[in-house]
């Protein structure tokens, strides 16, 4: 690396350093793989160090405010190689390093290499890959780099998500994952050439430099949109996002959740902050992809009752949230209002810290359930909060985060978003943006009636099975990661404008006409009010807790069963479970999700036989649309695979042929 | 000051006579005296003093469900103006907060309902989120129309700025609006025709069947905290329905109770002469509440 002008005082240093220790933190337990043990304590050790020193440098960075530009000297044709970490890569590279590290440690005592041998030492070596792969995805400045930095990140998370591919349904999920992500790579494959094609360069031009009147711009702008999409699981986009998430490892899943969704809305923040003046309509159209995304995934999550399933639907909502942010800030942008603009990308951006930090924590939360009762479905479970107390606690904080409650980080986001469209709904002639006010308030309706099926079918009332009955609380290095990530979920939601001074910077990098409004935030969205409200939020909570202390304390106090309204022999299966609970909701929203319902009635007049219910909520798109086309290419495409055969010298004859008239071709 | 003082003092010693004030109302259509006025006080005074009950399978959420709830409602108080009178908490955007007070209020409702494992709790529970799901948006529809009349994103202003001359320039979208919030304060505090706090049948409540196992100081403020949601969502109506303007500080808080009081009595009315709706059809309503509220916001765009 050319260390131009910087020593090693220089914090990006300290960043790539972390960067390159995380990728080749799996290294040594591959060469080890014979004696389970060392390999993954050396990998958990270079990783929380990498995140230390990740973090450290990232921060550091982003309170001096200034832009670190490296080149790394390679010999490829694809111009030279810039790295950069400017406020924008850094505000991403600050979840990479903290969810990787916490992953790490997760790791430790949810995958132990001695119960693992076989899988632990090529899953612990693609984690640490994927981390660093998205580090460099998001500090990449040239085209091909990006890919590359890209396609290393779709592969990693592959292999990372693959690693029980014994299991038939893993291998099928992995497989619509590794279809839908090279898919969007194609399509950003085609963006970079474009963009190379605009620029004459393969390096990524200054922001802003680019005119977005040309068709080109467009093609670039919608092929980014459908590419990163892809990542970020917007709909239509999402199909691989439920089965990847459900079926690969839980630290996995927190770091896919966490961390590489944000780098789809990483990649179209970049590319429309290319552009000069972006028409209005490419707002719009984000706003309504967000909007999608939002509300349907999180119907979609209402009709979960596999646990991670639920919370991978519910990143599509709250990706979904996040990209209408993004498409207010190029509405407000288009528009010439910067504050309306600045409320969205700012709300955006808190949303993607926000989510970072809850999501993760709820996926890892998913894990210790899983690791005690062996069970992804919460109708399986019950009564856990007993039994793991603090998971059950940590939990608590996640899901209220993730519903936008205060006093938690993740109402500080969607109250920056609220304040953008009743900013819209009393300045704007039409209010058209103000009619995403009620949607929000549903989506954050919905997401509470999610949560509270989920978090009671699973901790509170009477365990269902004997799994249940005999759950364990997790060991300290699968609690710490959580007991963390949900202290800082309170700490940013009582204080989100410590966020907010995280995010100015980038805001200022993405769009500095935005960043004009920046005196007026302050009045339009008040955040020293929610750290004044949270306060005096917990300060009543305290007060009445211990007056309810003291008078429990005065009074007799007993203990008995839960009244069962007079039936004598209530049994903890006909509690309500998460089934029965997201029932109402899925009849409502039946066009939609169109469940299954399979009763066959008792058999018998007199004494009726065994009767048994099913029901099934189906992955809509990806059953009814997806798999057809799929099937029907197939049948087309079935002629080519006669080229197909198996014998090896043709094969190379191809190679030739195509060699030879590419080279024909190109004199 | 004095002003904050009536407002803290009002908000904490009110809400009870609310619910004496509509069963008198549904005893004397009933052709019943009915229980005194100050009745709510003596079961909730009453109840803080006796002894609990508590099922065995429940955790501290279910101690934590009514304490979190009384306070987030609590929380919510300080941000409503009463009658002509600011509130004493205000500022840019905090109609959100107020929302979303209710959220969390309900999120620990629920939650503490699922802690006793009871089906019919649970069951409860699911319609609460359900029907609170759905009436979420109609409160933000209302707040739009409200901040695009008073151009303002503060709820003391939104709510204090409608007169008796709002009604004379924009009658059509305040009837609206007045219907649509009068859905939401029913469905919100569980009363006729969305659910009904009386029924002696566990399978057809919503509200009251959640809070089932709860006994004692801790039901004790659950009944304080759905009196206190009643007052503030009452106050959040009348601000709409009745914004009479006195003149003096004095005399609009004696306006503010009187319309207070009328809008309980209002309630207790329908509670008489409306019979329970069938579970199936308070979707249809709601929704139906909610696209009044969006016509409402058409009318005044013009």
């Amino acid at each position: 690396m050319d260390a131009s002008g910087a020593g090693l005082h220089d914090p990006a240093v300290l960043v790539f350093t972390a960067i390159l220790l995380s990728a080749v933190s799996g290294l040594p337990g591959l060469l080890l793989a014979g004696r389970p043990g060392p390999g993954q304590r050396i990998a958990t050790g270079c990783t929380l160090l990498a995140s230390l020193l990740g973090l450290g440098g990232t921060l550091a960075l982003l309170f001096t405010g200034r832009t670190a530009t490296y080149t790394i000297a390679w010999t490829l044709p694809f111009d030279a190689c810039d790295v950069a970490i400017d406020p924008l890569s850094a505000l991403f590279l600050l979840p990479i390093f903290l969810i990787s590290g916490c992953a790490a440690l997760y790791a430790g005592s949810y995958w132990p290499a001695a119960a693992n041998r076989r899988t632990e030492p090529l899953l612990t070596f693609s984690t640490g890959l994927l981390a660093a792969a998205m580090a460099l995805v998001v500090t990449a400045r040239n085209g091909a780099l990006f890919l590359m930095a890209w396609e290393v990140m779709a592969m990693s998370a592959y292999f990372a998500l693959t690693v029980e591919h014994e299991r038939p349904e893993v291998r099928e999920g992995g497989a619509v994952y590794l279809v839908a992500t090279h898919v969007g790579t194609l399509l950003l494959f085609v963006m970079f050439i474009l963009l190379r094609t605009a620029t004459g360069s393969f390096l990524l031009p200054a922001g802003g430099s680019m005119a977005a009147a040309p068709v080109g711009a467009t093609v670039i702008f919608l092929c980014a949109l459908a590419g990163f999409g892809f990542k970020a699981g917007l709909m239509p986009f999402h199909i691989w996002l439920p089965a990847a998430h459900a079926n690969a490892p839980s630290h996995v899943s927190a770091l896919m959740s966490g961390v590489m969704l944000k780098m789809g809305l990483y990649g179209i923040i970049r590319t429309a902050s290319l552009f000069h003046a972006p028409p209005l309509w490419w707002g719009v159209i984000l706003l309504c992809a967000g909007a999608a995304s939002a509300l349907l995934g999180i119907v979609f999550a209402t009709a979960q009752r596999d646990l991670k399933r639920l919370l991978a639907y519910s990143s599509i909502e709250n990706i979904g949230i996040i990209t209408i942010g993004l498409g207010v800030a190029l509405i407000g942008a288009a528009t010439h209002r910067p504050l309306l603009g600045l409320l969205g990308l700012a709300g955006a951006l808190l949303h993607i810290l926000n989510h970072s930090l809850f999501k993760p924590l709820l996926f890892l939360g998913a894990g210790a359930l899983i690791h005690a009762t062996e069970t992804r479905l919460a109708d399986l479970m019950g009564g856990l909060a007993r039994r793991m107390p603090w998971t059950a606690t940590f939990f608590l904080a996640g899901a209220v985060a993730i519903c936008g409650l205060p006093p938690f980080n993740g109402f500080a986001g969607e109250f920056l978003l609220y304040a953008a469209f009743f900013n819209d709904a009393t300045g704007a002639p039409v209010p058209y943006l103000a009619l995403a006010a009620p949607l929000l308030a549903l989506v954050g309706g919905l997401a509470a009636v999610c949560f509270v099926k989920l978090y009671g079918a699973v901790f509170l009332g009477s365990p269902r099975t004997p799994a249940a009955e005999h759950g364990h609380e997790a060991g300290w290095p699968m609690l710490a990661p959580m007991g963390g990530l949900a202290l800082l979920c309170a700490l940013f939601g009582i204080a989100p404008q410590l966020l907010l001074a995280l995010l100015m910077p980038a805001v200022a990098v993405v769009a500095p006409e935005l960043a004009a409004a920046n005196s007026a935030l302050a009045a339009a969205a008040p955040l020293q009010w929610l750290t004044a409200a949270g306060m005096a939020l917990l300060l009543i909570i305290g007060a009445l807790a211990l007056a309810l202390r003291r008078r429990l304390g005065l009074s007799p106090s007993a203990a008995d069963a839960t009244w069962g309204c007079g039936y004598l022999r209530p049994a903890a299966s006909m509690q309500y479970s998460a089934s029965s609970f997201g029932e109402m909701m899925v009849r409502l929203f039946a066009t939609v999700i169109r469940p299954r319902f399979d009763a066959p009635g008792p058999a018998g007049h007199f004494s009726p036989a065994r009767a048994a219910f099913r029901s099934r909520c189906p992955e809509t798109l990806l059953e009814n649309v997806i798999t057809p086309a799929f099937r029907g290419a197939d049948r087309v495409f079935s002629y080519c695979r006669r080229l197909q055969h198996g014998e090896h010298q043709l094969y190379m004859l191809y190679i030739f042929i195509t060699l030879f008239l590419l080279m024909a071709w190109a004199r | 000051m004095i002003d904050i003082l009536i407002h803290l003092l009002l908000t904490i010693f009110m809400p009870p006579l609310l619910l004496g004030v509509i069963g008198k109302t549904k005893a004397a259509f009933a052709g019943r005296v009915g229980a005194p006025y100050l009745q709510p006080y003596y079961d909730i005074l009453r109840l803080l003093r006796k002894g609990s009950v508590f099922s065995d399978t429940t955790t501290w959420l279910f101690r934590a469900g009514p304490v979190v709830t009384l306070a987030a409602v609590a929380a919510a108080t300080l941000l409503i103006p009463l009658g002509n009178h600011p509130a004493p908490v205000s500022f840019a955007g905090d109609m959100i907060l107020f929302a979303y007070l209710f959220g969390l209020a309900r999120f620990f409702t629920m939650t503490a309902a699922l802690d006793t494992g009871s089906s019919f709790e649970g069951m409860g529970a699911a319609r609460e989120a359900t029907f609170s799901c759905l009436a979420e948006p109609t409160l933000f529809f209302a707040l739009i129309v409200l901040a695009r009349l008073s151009d303002s994103l503060t709820l003391s202003t939104m709510l204090t700025h409608s007169s008796a001359a709002t009604w004379l320039t924009d009658g059509a979208a305040m009837l609206l609006l007045v219907g649509a919030l009068f859905t939401v304060v029913l469905v919100e505090n569980s009363r006729i025709p969305f659910d009904d706090p009386n029924t002696h049948l566990e399978l057809t409540m919503v509200h009251e069947v959640m809070v089932l196992d709860h006994s004692g100081p801790a039901f004790g403020y659950i009944l304080y905290g759905a009196a206190l949601k009643l007052f503030v969502l009452l106050t959040f109506f009348i601000q709409v329905a009745l914004p009479l303007r006195a003149g003096t500080s004095l005399l609009d808080w004696v306006v503010f109770v009187a319309s207070l009081l009328l809008a309980a009595v209002a309630i207790g009315v329908v509670e008489s002469v409306m019979a329970r709706l069938r579970l199936l059809r308070i979707p249809q309503l709601l929704v139906a509440a909610c696209i009044l509220s969006a016509f409402a916001m058409l009318l005044i765009l013009r």
